[in-house]
């Protein structure tokens, strides 16, 4: 070991702070990139799941169109509904599992001590999420192509709303996860992986709204998703594209973005507080 | 800033986790060029003081200001010229060492990364394992990586929890030169907490004798011997710790 250490300034090292950073950004971005081609088993992960549901509802579908008027009116239906659903599956996903990487390599408090704001966390894991997301479900609207000759992508331009969309609340959801995760510890991690299907049921995935018991659809209508859904089958039965459950559902991300945001920055000042962000654990 | 402007200047600290005073309103400053251990036993404070320093932990009340910010309202002013390295605090097992250690040159916002890790590497000795992953490492050779993150920003304020733990006796004395060459050449001030109490005697100049989160005593290493009538800062520490009186 040299003790002849190198003899530049600090100051000529270091660019001038900024309240926010993308290189700070990208610093994260490359972490998980890192992580991701270094590690098979999570490039694996990733396809993984939404090439199973596209497979098996794939073949669910097969089955109804012969068996089902309602299917066989829109014969993609069910596929698009599944290939959807798993962009705010993965959006979700991507964002609270990449959060966790951090408190499972007990690197938070070394990136808290760095120069890194909260809020650039916060958009560090937004593209993280965006990027795993991108990785899943791709390859699935691919393979559902080759397989059941059905692309999403002729859908047109409200696919790119309804993607967007969907990323959106995932990102939300992710947000007030990490926030429960950051308050609670790692016993509280499995929160990563139920909390979307909680929503399922509401979400009017496969189903319309109306189906649901008349005291639980103001439920559905109060998250994005139902209009996202519900907006999808409008394209595929009836060839329109309906603006105002758009607007309702970008309403909405709003509201849920801003909540989203909000109890996350809640959450690590009580970590600062409590000192949470040195003990990492259950 | 002045020289003379204390590089962290600290009043009437604490920090209650509930009924439990973890620091007691302790005040103590440190200035450029010099180099401050934290002593005490398991629960005395050192890693709370630490952490409030570095803006992890916000204390009950008090003071920090570190470069004359206030770290309780412009942290980001000053964390970029600090550094802290714990071997409780880990890096990313299945990244390389270059790859955590580009991933934090990036995020403390530094030029010619790719200069910066060769020089770095080669001050630590860690050129033959930079492409290593850094879970593959022993003990010793995470808290070189760990101390090599911690020096990359070249910081002006260097926090150290047992910079030395896991290493054996030749790499240990090799960080201590290494850090006592780069305090000269940079005029970096470092606050030490370490167990290890020969390291103490060499490294400071002063010490602060924690106990139940305040500070018991205070001193040069030297100093502090001599008024407890000890032949080393280890008798000394135990007394302390024991509750023991100083010898008048």
């Amino acid at each position: 070991m040299s003790t002849n250490t190198s003899d530049k300034s600090s100051g000529e090292m270091r660019t001038q702070d900024r309240p926010i950073s993308a290189q700070r950004i990208s610093a994260l971005v490359l972490r998980y990139v890192y992580l991701l081609i270094g590690s098979w088993p999570r490039m694996l992960e990733l396809i993984y799941w939404p090439m199973f549901q596209l497979i098996l509802w794939g073949f669910i579908t097969e089955h109804l169109l012969t068996n089902s008027s309602w299917v066989a009116e829109a014969s993609g239906v069910l596929i698009a509904a599944v290939l959807l659903w798993d962009i705010l599956f993965r959006s979700q996903m991507g964002y609270s599992i990449s959060f966790l990487e951090e408190m499972w390599s007990r690197n938070l408090g070394h990136l808290f001590v760095s120069p890194l704001r909260p809020y650039e966390l916060i958009a560090g894991l937004t593209c993280i999420s965006l990027l795993r997301t991108l990785l899943g479900v791709v390859p699935a609207t691919l393979v559902a192509i080759l397989l059941y000759q059905y692309s999403i992508y002729e859908i047109g331009l409200p696919l790119i709303a309804f993607f967007i969309n969907l990323l959106v609340f995932g990102w939300a959801l992710g947000m007030m996860i990490t926030a429960v995760i950051l308050r609670a510890g790692l016993g509280a991690e499995s929160f990563a992986w139920l909390a979307v299907f909680a929503i399922a049921p509401v979400s009017a995935i496969y189903y319309p709204v109306s189906v649901l018991p008349d005291w639980l659809q103001p439920v559905a209508w109060a998250m994005p998703p139902a209009y996202i859904f519900e907006g999808m089958r409008m394209v595929l039965f009836k060839r329109e594209f309906h603006g105002e459950f758009l607007a309702q559902a970008m309403a909405l991300n709003i509201l849920y973005l801003t909540i989203g945001v909000a109890t996350f920055l809640y959450s690590f000042r009580v970590a600062r507080q409590r000192g949470l962000l040195l003990q990492i654990g259950e | 800033m002045t020289y003379e402007t204390p590089v962290i200047q600290i009043e009437n600290l604490s920090k209650h986790f509930g009924k439990i005073i973890a620091v007691n309103n302790i005040s103590f400053s440190l200035h450029a060029r010099s180099t401050t251990a934290l002593l005490g036993g398991n629960g005395a404070g050192k890693t709370t003081t630490i952490s409030m320093i570095l803006g992890l932990l916000l204390p009950t009340t008090g003071t920090i200001r570190v470069f004359d910010e206030d770290m309780l309202r412009n942290r980001y002013r000053a964390l970029g010229r600090m550094s802290f390295s714990s071997p409780y605090i880990d890096l990313p097992q299945r990244l390389t060492v270059r790859q955590n250690l580009t991933v934090y040159a990036m995020l403390y916002g530094l030029h010619r990364i790719r200069d910066r890790l060769e020089t770095i590497a080669e001050d630590l000795d860690l050129v033959s394992l930079m492409d290593r992953q850094y879970r593959t490492l022993s003990a010793g050779q995470k808290t070189r990586v760990m101390l090599a993150k911690s020096l990359l920003n070249e910081p002006e304020l260097l926090l150290l929890d047992e910079p030395t733990a896991s290493l054996d006796p030749d790499t240990a004395d090799r960080v201590r030169d290494y850090l006592e060459a780069y305090q000269n050449r940079t005029n970096a001030a470092i606050l030490l907490a370490s167990h290890n109490m020969a390291e103490v005697e060499r490294m400071c100049d002063h010490v602060l004798m924690l106990r139940q989160g305040h500070i018991e005593d205070e001193g040069s290493p030297a100093d502090l011997i001599e008024r407890y009538g000890r032949q080393t800062l280890e008798e000394v520490f135990l007394d302390i710790a024991r509750n023991r009186e100083a010898i008048a």
